[in-house]
């Protein structure tokens, strides 16, 4: 193990690096680009044997590596915001021939108005898509979430493509420590890729992307749903082996000083750092404060949410991206894992930081006043919002 | 008996290649190409033009012309159109 | 210089049992070009009739490997298969000896409208790869609308003939100079009534370095209205007529392959068996006919001048 300083971008490029796909694609959109700066720098060194596509849009990225991936080849892009949306087509296919395609995803805010900051409105908008969905709190999180990605992604009983997610800017532009394995640890933690049927590998010919109808599409999309259920099946024991070569847990959803909170916010990314500030404040202060961040979003992990959840009083639910008309996102997921409990707690849905709007420890602390009080309701609350 | 959906390979792959030969296309004809052999100089053209290359020759560096396959063969027509030498003639195909 | 002698022996890639409508010419084009390599061959296929009538599942006519992506993505698609193809035999993967041949097929809309940017993108890069498009002028799959390959006043669904507009009234798109403007090494266009310019053609392309262009008109039995075993015979109208010119853009020089001259046909000859041009032959629409004569004309003398000059103009 090493400790290197390491943007968010920079260590998602090194976790590349150390993988050595054979093939990536890559395109310039903020905040990811310096993800493929990093790493095309390491392709022109010859740092790497990975073979880079310089394509002309995101949607070529996405069909690009669909195509290197089908064909047998370990394949990785990276995108942010529009681009995603650009690629959405794509990535639903990508799912559908469940091809373990990794791609780290820079959150940032969808247009329009065109922002180029953070939210979460991006990979909120794929959350459907079929891929696994990593959230990471820091460049540490966005480091360790890309060995877990790979091996998820490749496992046999899975066999899905997974999006890496960190927070746009404030993840991925600020430099932190952060521990990475050596080169040969990491090598043979990922393995080779060896697909059972691929385009140049396998020995008889095989047709990808078929037209299936009424007859055989209900039953291929069953298969994905299997696909996602299998990874809370081998997540732990995957999981278990990277905490063995790190040290560091990897939880589902990470809990903290949630054990006899009596009020417990939710959040993901890096909004987890700034809630732990004020838990630790506030728990100098005698008061039952915790967090729980969610690392996997999809598969969503119901059940250990509901765990976590189900003795406090009140949950607050930090949402950093919106869904018109309707709960938005995390807090849908939230209430979904609380139906049925006989006391489940009170919920407050919170949207925050929108855009790249900062997160401010006073905010965190407004929400847990009102939640210590019991005040809750079905009504949207706004942090950080003029008026 | 169509299989379930724990029975088909991932992804909607095809794994297994020659699949569409279970396909007979062959009913698909109301006309039907028929073959009049001495008129015919084994140019090649019908097999080279037949869209469901159903027209099979015998081995052997000059192949000869065999008898359509009426399993694929759709009664297009084509073989008849460029055929130089009138050796194929499209018929009503007599249902029985 | 390959015969049919030669294609006569081959073990086809696309085998029978496909759903294309009786007397479709997509398949005649793919099998043929394909046919004039022996080397392995993997194919990309963008959505549209080719793609639907071969890979219907559980059913695939294709006895090579095969992807069918997206609709727009045939090129990309393939070249992240010609690249994965590289680092896998720099890996070793791959035996080094191992050649293999990348095909992207396309119609026109695939190829012109929806997908012209994967495709000029894909030349750009300099893929060592074929992109062939088979051009029947229009979205056939979805029933015959109106595509940028369209000629001048043929009836669509997306642009019928009307009272106060009879068809389309823009120009068909020349892709084939969008494309040499790439600078790649070859491009040319073909039509199956002369299958040994299209197989020289196709040797050609398939043995190029780097990207290489077929663009080959695929009359539709459907759309176009025509009786099913008149594919091939309106290729050849469609050449005598100068109404698809062969020619080649190689290294960015024309090389015109076949001049009419004198036998030369009025366009009226390619149109009057196709339904979609019925009412260009009445006398009322006679001013629509004389504007597609004339630009056929201008076209074809343009693609003479330009293989005179000899030199690249790309």
């Amino acid at each position: 193990m090493q400790k290197k300083a390491l943007t968010g971008a920079g260590a998602s490029a090194e976790a590349m690096r150390q993988i050595n796909p054979d093939v990536v694609a890559a395109y310039p959109i903020t905040p990811q680009t310096p993800i493929m700066e990093t790493f095309a720098k390491f392709v022109n060194d010859g740092k790497v044997s990975t073979e880079l596509i310089r394509v002309e849009s995101e949607h070529s990225a996405m069909s690009a590596v669909i195509g290197a991936s089908s064909a047998g080849a370990r394949a990785m892009t990276a995108t942010s915001s529009v681009g995603l949306a650009l690629m959405f087509e794509v990535v639903n296919a990508a799912s559908g021939m469940r091809l373990p395609i990794t791609m780290p995803v820079v959150n940032r805010a969808l247009s329009s108005p065109i922002n180029i900051h953070c939210d979460h409105s991006d990979t909120m908008a794929c959350r459907d898509a079929g891929w696994i969905q990593l959230y990471s709190e820091n460049a540490q999180e966005a480091y360790d979430n890309m060995f877990l990605a790979q091996k998820l992604s490749e496992h046999p009983e899975i066999l899905l493509p997974t999006m890496i997610m960190q927070d746009g800017f404030i993840t991925s532009h600020s430099v932190e420590p952060v521990e990475v394995l050596d080169d040969e640890t990491a090598k043979s933690f990922i393995g080779s890729y060896n697909p059972e049927h691929s385009l140049l590998l396998s020995k008889k010919p095989v047709t990808f992307g078929a037209l299936q109808l009424f007859d055989y599409f209900f039953e291929t999309k069953r298969q994905q749903e299997l696909a996602m259920d299998n990874v809370w099946r081998f997540y732990y024991s995957i999981a278990d082996e990277l905490t063995q070569l790190t040290g560091r847990q990897y939880p589902l959803a990470e809990p903290y000083h949630t054990e006899d909170a009596e009020v417990i916010l939710v959040a993901l990314n890096s909004a987890a750092s700034t809630i732990k500030a004020v838990v630790n404040k506030l728990r100098k202060q005698g008061k039952k404060a915790g967090l729980l961040k969610i690392r996997l979003f999809r598969p969503f992990p119901y059940s250990e949410v509901s765990q976590h959840l189900q003795k406090v009083k009140s949950v607050g639910v930090f949402d950093r991206s919106y869904s018109f008309g309707a709960n938005s996102p995390l807090l849908s997921e939230i209430i979904s894992s609380l139906f049925g409990l006989e006391q489940a707690p009170k919920v407050q849905g919170y949207i925050f930081g929108l855009g790249g709007r900062d997160l401010l420890e006073a905010d965190i602390e407004k929400a847990f006043e009102e939640l210590f009080q019991g005040k809750t309701s079905f009504e949207k609350k706004y942090l950080g919002l003029r008026g | 008996m169509k299989k379930n959906w724990m029975e088909i390979p991932k992804g909607g792959l095809i794994i297994d290649s020659n699949t569409s030969l279970e396909n007979k296309t062959g009913d698909w004809r109301s006309m039907k190409p028929e073959f009049i052999p001495e008129k015919c100089i084994h140019c090649m053209k019908c097999v080279f033009y037949c869209p469901e290359s159903c027209i099979p020759t015998t081995a052997g560096d000059h192949p000869k012309r065999l008898e359509t396959n009426f399993e694929y063969c759709k009664g297009c027509g084509i073989c008849a159109n460029v055929c130089p030498k009138n050796a194929i003639v499209m018929k009503e195909e007599e249902k029985d | 210089m390959m015969n049919l002698f030669d294609f006569a022996k081959k073990a086809h890639k696309l085998l029978p049992g496909h759903r294309s409508c009786a007397g479709c010419p997509a398949p005649i084009v793919a099998r043929a070009i394909l046919s004039a390599t022996d080397d392995e061959v993997v194919v990309s296929n963008a959505t549209g009739c080719l793609e639907v009538v071969t890979t219907i599942y559980p059913q695939s006519s294709w006895n090579i490997p095969f992807i069918h992506n997206t609709f727009e993505n045939a090129a990309a698609t393939i070249s992240g298969v010609e690249t994965a193809y590289r680092s896998l035999k720099k890996s070793g993967r791959i035996n080094q000896n191992r050649k293999i041949r990348f095909v992207a097929f396309g119609g026109d809309g695939g190829t012109y409208d929806i997908g012209l940017q994967s495709l000029s993108a894909a030349l750009e890069r300099g893929h060592t790869f074929t992109y062939v498009c088979y051009d029947n002028e229009g979205y056939m799959n979805t029933g015959g609308q109106r595509s940028s390959a369209t000629p001048i006043g043929a009836n669509t669904t997306t642009d019928p003939v009307g009272e106060v507009r009879v068809g389309k009234q823009e120009s068909r798109k020349d892709l084939m100079k969008i494309v040499a403007a790439h600078h790649i090494p070859y491009a040319a266009q073909a039509s199956l009534s002369n299958w040994p310019d299209l197989l020289k053609k196709a040797q050609k392309a398939l043995s190029t370095e780097g990207p290489s262009f077929l663009l080959v008109l695929s009359p539709c039995v459907a759309v176009w209205k025509i009786k099913p075993d008149m594919a091939v015979e309106l290729s050849r109208l469609a050449v005598d007529t100068c109404f698809w010119p062969l020619y080649e853009i190689e290294d960015g020089k024309f090389r015109l392959n076949f001049d009419p001259a004198g036998n030369k046909l009025p366009i009226a000859e390619f149109l009057k068996h196709q339904g979609r041009y019925k009412h260009l032959l009445e006398p009322k629409n006679k001013k629509l006919l004389d504007r597609l004569q004339a630009e056929v004309d201008h076209e074809f003398e343009k693609i003479k001048k330009l293989s005179e000059i000899g030199i690249s103009v790309f």
